[in-house]
């Protein structure tokens, strides 16, 4: 039986490769094969797939990447996913990519998908607009129409038709897929000395570039193995990580609010994979099933417009309450508008649930931890010590 | 020292008063019983909000008028104290900090607390967040305009029907539950038939930029140009004549081959450079900024700030009477921010060309990243592809703590110098092959 040590090491290198190895040889493999890349935060993988196509997430450059181009493309006042996002365009990692999506998600990325088509016109490039509006026969069937207008593209990328069946088949692959991910989830918040922050955070982001079959057959043995391993209780403070949705902070830091005594049993770094709640119909229209899904059972966050303001907040204050979290920690990217923007009323919310948090902003590339570690580890003192049984 | 008086032609003063009066009107809703809607300049509903008889405030014009008033600074770290991030917009924290001290309209009176806030927000995500933090202040009903992004450059049937059926299914019958109005097309396409009169009017009056010398000034002259179309006018009789008046008063200077009047007084007639200018102006530094052109005989001839609450002249947009709701949507949809980053190059690529410009000159907005972001790809396209040089400089919008007067000034310097330059080399390139060692020589000699 595997042991969770070489599953992380198998996603850890997938995380490190800024290359993409693994999604270029799943591309080469079989002639015609194509791949199309997405950023954050949310876009419906089922339509790539049932075109036959790999979904690639795009996160940036992480800390690893040396921006030379990239900060030439973008001021210093601006995040720096884009910038490094460029770089991994210009320097040729991403010349296997056939497509890009830009999700809606902020109006950097947005402006973004315009730079795109500028720098590489031969790549197919699409901005991803969700609606905000929640009305079956408003936003939902503006959202339908937007899906067979993706699906009608896919169709000409992959030079075939997308059956009814073919999209039933991916839905199923990814609502197993999500069944997973909530698994690895609800076992970290469960046992979180048996699953780090680190070590689920890897695996999920391998779920980025993986084939989907094989990332939920990849979490499937995690979860096994981490069930079988004898890791020690460590006595830390339960903690939710909140509005990492894009730009991802370097991996030292989920390590280093670890070690300062977090055991983090919520997050929203790799949100695509947990955007629906729960599965997708697969009777019926797939794509009006699809459609009804980003409607009813999309996550809260901060790209999106909350109608009804008794529930702004309230999916993050449910979130605690059913991970048993003891406090918030509000990690945002610098210059991030949507993380930024929602956090006074988010902690708003908190407070009136007295539940603690504390805020911090990062860098893909931050480079000084001892601050964080610092904050992070005052933060779950304060809370173990201070805090009322 | 207080700063000298501005001069102000009778359009100046007509809008003046237009806005004091709506200021007035706002301040005065327990006597006046008139109902108020906040919502903003870029993609904003105002023929359809007179239907019901609202009153319209908007966020960003006040944060603009205490960026002039310099006010701005203080609500901005009163804002930052409540727990609003430096990195974020600071018309929002403009408006939040106006908020927790007393929300004081230029009148000195307090603006009333909005009976419903019209989120049609168009080409820039922080408006929805915005009024989900207003929303949380006020407690008031919050409409959703959602108008998608024209991400591909042009406006799809699917984009039309979704703003379109937003507007009759929700916005529309909630705005008549909140007035208490009925609705009445009819009256949606009188004021619609008095906005693309105005419409007319103003491109007219912008497009007077491609003269020489150029009558207007078409960034720092034209924010004041288009202060009632953007604003709380757009619809009524008043915007008709307001705009009757400016395009007279434009003609006058044509015929008297005059420049635009600057604060101080004086025409710019003798204008040395003509440039074409991208992003928001500078509003707590706004008379010193302008005067770093005018004193250098710069003068802008098309902007595209001015196109930032309505795009008339690109592809021709009028309201139309004929066809009300999609032609508000068209409308929403075809806001300068809310065009994809090729057509905004295009645009800019046009302006150069039909304008006559020596080039672009780039304000980027630190907390402004519709605008901003992807402005570097936008200079050295437009570079590339008109042959003029572009510069960069960077500001804020209401945040005084981001405005160096030096750093910009040394900057605009250079650019004219490099504009200079690039005459010299466009005259020697037409000189006969012999005569070009000598002038490169002087050139140097003297540079």
């Amino acid at each position: 039986m595997v042991v969770t040590a070489e599953i992380v090491a198998r996603c850890q290198e997938v995380f490190e490769d800024l290359n993409f190895t693994a999604a270029r040889q799943w591309k080469a493999s079989k002639a015609g094969r194509k791949v199309i890349g997405f950023m954050p935060v949310y876009i419906p993988r089922e339509l790539i797939h049932a075109a036959g196509m790999l979904p690639l997430g795009i996160l940036g450059g992480g800390d690893s990447l040396e921006v030379i181009h990239g900060d030439a493309y973008y001021q210093s006042y601006i995040c720096r996913i884009p910038r490094s996002t460029v770089e991994l365009g210009v320097t040729g990692r991403l010349d296997f990519v056939d497509g890009m999506l830009f999700p809606f998600v902020c109006d950097v990325i947005r402006n973004l998908s315009g730079l795109w088509k500028i720098l590489f016109p031969n790549v197919y490039t699409h901005f991803f607009d969700t609606p905000q509006n929640y009305r079956a026969d408003v936003g939902g069937e503006y959202y339908r129409r937007e899906l067979l207008e993706l699906k009608k593209d896919f169709e000409e990328l992959a030079g075939r038709e997308i059956t009814d069946d073919d999209l039933r088949s991916s839905i199923r692959a990814y609502n197993e897929n999500r069944q997973l991910v909530e698994e690895v989830y609800s076992f970290r918040a469960h046992q979180p000395w048996k699953a780090p922050a680190t070590e689920v955070y890897l695996l999920m982001r391998a779920g980025m570039v993986l084939p989907v079959e094989e990332h939920t057959q990849l979490m499937r043995d995690y979860l096994a193995a981490a069930e079988q391993e004898n890791r020690p209780m460590r006595d830390k403070t339960r903690v939710v990580i909140t509005g990492s949705f894009c730009e991802q902070p370097p991996l030292d830091l989920i390590k280093s609010i670890e070690i300062a005594g977090c055991h983090v049993v919520d997050d929203d770094y790799m949100l695509v994979n947990r955007w629906l709640k729960g599965s997708v119909a697969t009777d019926g229209d797939p794509i009006a099933n699809l459609a009804k899904a980003f409607l009813e059972q999309s996550v809260e966050t901060s790209c999106k417009y909350v109608e009804v303001e008794q529930r702004k907040g309230k999916f993050l204050v449910d979130c605690v309450r059913e991970r048993r979290a003891e406090g918030v920690i509000f990690a945002a990217p610098s210059f991030c508008d949507p993380a930024l923007l929602d956090r006074p009323m988010l902690q708003h919310r908190l407070a009136e649930n007295n539940i603690p948090y504390i805020a911090f902003k990062y860098a893909e590339n931050s480079g000084q931890m001892q601050p964080i570690r610092e904050q992070a580890g005052t933060f779950a003192d304060s809370i173990k010590l201070w805090s009322e049984p | 020292m207080s700063a000298k008086e501005a001069v102000k032609e009778p359009s100046m003063l007509k809008q003046k008063e237009m806005i004091a009066r709506n200021y007035d009107l706002l301040t005065s809703t327990k006597e006046n019983g008139r109902k108020v809607c906040s919502t903003y300049v870029p993609g904003n509903l105002n023929e359809l909000l007179m239907c019901f008889g609202f009153l319209n405030n908007l966020p960003e014009i006040n944060a603009i008028q205490n960026g002039m008033r310099k006010l701005s600074g203080d609500y901005i770290m009163e804002a930052e104290k409540l727990g609003h991030s430096e990195d974020v917009c600071t018309y929002v924290k403009a408006d939040i900090g106006m908020m927790g001290k007393g929300n004081i309209a230029p009148n000195g009176k307090p603006l009333p607390a909005p009976d419903v806030l019209l989120l049609s927000y168009t080409g820039c995500f922080t408006f929805m967040k915005w009024f989900e933090l207003l929303r949380e202040q006020y407690k008031c009903p919050t409409l959703m305009l959602h108008v998608p992004y024209t991400a591909n450059g042009c406006i799809t049937d699917n984009m039309r029907d979704y703003v379109v059926r937003q507007l009759k299914e929700e916005i529309i019958p909630k705005l008549e539950e909140i007035s208490g109005t009925r609705f009445d097309i009819d009256r949606l396409r009188e004021y619609l038939r008095n906005s693309a009169e105005a419409e007319d009017d103003l491109v007219w009056v912008l497009e007077q930029g491609k003269r020489k010398p150029s009558p207007i000034d078409a960034y720092f002259g034209a924010v004041y140009y288009i202060g009632p179309i953007f604003t709380a006018f757009r619809g009524t009789q008043d915007a008709v004549d307001y705009y009757r008046m400016l395009r007279a008063e434009i003609a006058e200077r044509v015929a008297q081959g005059q420049g635009p009047l600057t604060p101080e007084g004086t025409d710019v007639t003798h204008q040395k450079y003509r440039v074409v200018t991208e992003g928001p102006p500078n509003w707590t530094h706004f008379r010193e900024f302008w005067k770093m052109f005018y004193d250098e005989g710069a003068v802008v001839v098309a902007s595209t700030y001015t196109k930032v609450g309505g795009l008339y002249d690109y592809d021709n947009f009028r309201h139309d009477p004929d066809r009300p709701l999609e032609s508000l949507a068209e409308y929403c949809l075809g806001c300068y921010t809310n065009r994809n980053m090729p057509t905004r190059i295009d645009i800019i690529e046009r302006y150069i060309r039909e304008y006559d410009a020596d080039g672009l000159l780039i304000n980027s907005i630190k907390s402004c990243n519709s605008f901003s972001a992807g402005q570097l790809v936008i200079m050295r396209e437009v570079e590339t592809r008109t042959g003029k040089p572009a510069a960069f400089i960077e500001s804020d919008l209401v945040d005084p703590r981001y405005f160096s007067a030096a750093n910009i000034k040394n900057r605009m310097e250079s650019y004219f110098q490099m504009i200079d330059q690039k005459r010299k080399g466009a005259a020697v390139s037409a000189l006969p092959v012999t005569s070009r060692g000598a002038s490169a020589r002087h050139s140097v000699a003297t540079a």
